[in-house]
């Protein structure tokens, strides 16, 4: 069995166990309690103990039997695009106000299409975040401000 | 209270202006994410789940209810138009229903979908009224051994059903249960993976979780190919059924329904099993089985029946037990927490205008479908048009305003992103989303229950084995688990799920990291 047949199953069971090993690791320094009183610790040690396990099996199995698979393309230019289209409004809604925070993020998500060009781009962002306004306040009256203390709102 | 009596107040919930209109609006929105392409049922429901916040909790499991089931309609209208199912359980639809379009018949498979399922919706409904209290009744008597027990069955059942890897999707469970830990241990007030960060107090977000992993990771499935379809029948007409049509989907719907609902209780994808089986019957009760796939009605009218019943049923463990059957009841069991009600047994007698009017609203969602599906139908053809590159920024901002929107919280917006990111890698390396979020809903739960077991019974681990409710409920977990990892099994189940995932999947264009695989292997 070539490396890169086993390649997938490999990835996946190093991500469990590194979970796994994580938590049961910070799990241990918890108190673990006894079976009759069980601490905080008790449960996720032994859930992590057992994702630790699996992993290993899952890398093994993938080592001896591996299906094999190729990973395909990852579409890393759409998926920095928008993560940072996320983490855009997470981090300026408060202070730059829904307006503006949504009309970039949506610009930032549009651009993550397939040749999507600057100008459609900001066709979409100004019209979704039009109907957002809509949809989330006017309609449903969420109390966001539209524009925050960072444009004078 | 009796049945009647309990439908007369399911009827009255339901039959008040604000929850009729959400029913229609779970059901319309469920028909248009069912059409649409890359947006599914179970995403829609957690993008909107910050919204029902502030409704009541009838009206916000009536609209949620009705997305999930109105996505079983709008999936086979795609199916049968444009041979590309819009949700999984339709791909056996499309088979037959788009030779039925070709010929220009679509009119009529649409018409037999939709009345096939109105049939089996309603039949399905009726079932779960009738069962409801029985069930709810035995579930009383489960301490938490039993409680414990059969979250660990429905968690162990549900990847005997789930396509893929079985070691997988169990390393997803235990990961997700794992996040379920996360935040203020109940019993102590230990903070518990929370790096000293206090919005992590409350534990990770449901919402964030259920946006991120289904939601925004789709996307970025959808994005590594070009999404784009065609439409082949601009124009449908001909809704009419014959007698002679009738007479040939009688005894399919019948079947169909009668399948689909036994199915559907089974955790995991009862669903998507429910309409391949129902094919396969009509294929050998047919006189003419070589007519099945070139345009067979009863191919159309079998799946659809059993797939719309078996969406019907798989409320069954919800309601009853508290144990969601698969991705979209957990998103239910969801809503409910934010409700602040705890999902279980007793939901039936504490919340009895909520649980008969969920169920009256199925019946009223199916007919509002039929409605919806049968004389729009031209506007549900246009809605194909809609280009993806439209929708997915659009999801993305809905789903930023309506995580932030529940708490204020700009932590829980980061969260998407954090999930996302995780989900979109464990696809890639071929794990399927579900199981994590299932035994993230039911993780807080199994810990309290086994505590709470082992505190009763002085700290003896053996109550779970030897009370017998308890031991039978594990047994049925091990049978499950067996049933799983036997290779004859496995190897039926991949046929199933094959099938499935070509059909479900858009056209990937031949990329270069592709082919260059297939060129090594």
């Amino acid at each position: 069995m070539k490396l890169q047949d086993a390649r997938k199953d490999l990835l996946a069971g190093a991500v469990f166990t590194g979970f796994g090993l994580a938590f049961a690791v910070t799990a241990s320094t918890y108190d673990i309690g006894t079976a009759l009183r069980m601490g905080p610790g008790f449960f996720p040690l032994v859930l992590g103990a057992i994702l630790v396990l699996l992993g290993i099996s899952i890398a093994v199995k993938g080592f001896v039997a591996g299906e094999g698979g190729d990973l395909g393309t990852v579409p890393w230019r759409s998926l920095v695009l928008l993560i940072a289209a996320i983490l855009f409004f997470g981090a300026t809604v408060r202070d730059l106000g829904l307006v503006p925070a949504l009309f970039v993020s949506v610009l930032l998500a549009a651009l993550a299409g397939r040749g999507v060009r600057v100008v459609p781009a900001v066709v979409i962002a100004a019209s979704l975040t039009a109907l957002s306004v809509l949809i989330f306040v006017v309609a449903l009256q969420l109390r966001l401000s539209l524009v925050g203390p960072w444009l004078g709102g | 209270m009796g049945i009647l009596d309990s439908l007369a107040l399911g009827f009255e919930t339901a039959f008040t202006p604000v929850n009729l209109l959400f029913c229609l609006i779970g059901v319309t929105l469920g028909t248009a994410v069912g059409v649409l392409p890359g947006i599914g049922p179970t995403a829609t429901m957690a993008l909107l789940l910050p919204i029902t916040f502030g409704f009541d909790p009838a009206t916000s499991l009536i609209m949620l209810a009705g997305i999930y089931y109105g996505a079983q309609y709008g999936g086979s209208t795609t199916a049968i138009l444009i041979n590309l199912p819009g949700e999984s359980s339709a791909a056996v639809t499309a088979i037959d229903g788009h030779q039925m379009a070709k010929q220009g018949r679509a009119g009529k498979a649409l018409a037999t979908a939709a009345l096939g399922s109105f049939f089996a919706g309603s039949v399905a409904t009726l079932l779960v009224a009738l069962l409801a209290t029985p069930l709810s009744r035995l579930a009383l008597d489960f301490g938490p051994a039993e409680l414990a027990s059969l979250i660990l069955l429905g968690l162990i059942a549900s990847i005997t059903l789930a396509s893929g890897s079985t070691l997988k999707a169990l390393a997803m469970i235990v990961l997700g249960l794992l996040l379920g830990t996360v935040g203020q241990d109940i019993g102590s007030g230990t903070p518990r993976f929370t790096f000293g960060q206090r919005e992590l107090f409350d534990g990770l977000d449901f919402v964030s979780l259920a946006v991120g992993l289904f939601g925004v990771a789709e996307i970025l499935r959808n994005l590594e190919g070009s999404m784009v379809r065609s439409v082949v029948v601009k124009k449908v007409q001909d809704l009419w059924l014959t007698r002679e049509d009738f007479r040939r989907i009688r005894m399919p719907v019948l079947r169909g329904t009668a399948l689909g609902s036994a199915l559907g209780v089974l955790p995991g994808a009862g669903h998507v099993l429910a309409s391949f089986i129902s094919y396969s019957t009509e294929k050998r009760a047919a006189k003419d089985p070589q007519e099945f796939g070139r345009g067979a009605i009863q191919g159309v009218a079998g799946p659809e029946s059993a797939n719309n019943a078996a969406a019907q049923t798989s409320f069954i463990p919800l309601l009853t037990l508290g144990l969601p059957a698969n991705a979209v009841m957990a998103l239910l069991i969801g809503a409910l927490l934010i409700q602040g009600i705890v999902p279980g047994p007793n939901v039936i007698n504490e919340e009895p205008g909520l649980f008969w009017g969920l169920i009256v609203s199925f019946w009223i969602g199916n007919l509002f479908l039929v409605l919806l599906n049968l004389p729009l139908i031209g506007l549900w053809v246009k809605m194909l048009a809609i280009p993806y590159r439209w929708l997915f920024p659009a999801i993305i901002g809905f789903a930023a305003i309506g995580t932030f929107s529940i708490n204020l919280n700009a932590f829980d917006v980061y969260a998407i992103a954090f999930f996302a990111v995780l989900g979109y890698g464990l696809i890639k390396l071929g794990c399927e989303p579900a199981p994590l979020l299932l035994g993230f809903v039911l993780g807080p739960l199994l810990e309290e229950y086994v505590r709470r077991a082992l505190t009763i019974s002085q700290g003896d681990a053996t109550v779970f084995v030897t009370r017998p409710l308890s031991l039978t409920l594990l047994v049925l977990a091990v049978v499950a688990f067996v049933v799983a990892v036997l290779p004859t099994v496995r190897r039926k189940r991949e046929v199933v799920f094959v099938e499935e995932d070509d059909g479900s999947r858009p056209p990937q264009p031949a990329q270069a990291g592709t082919g260059d695989g297939a060129a090594r292997r």
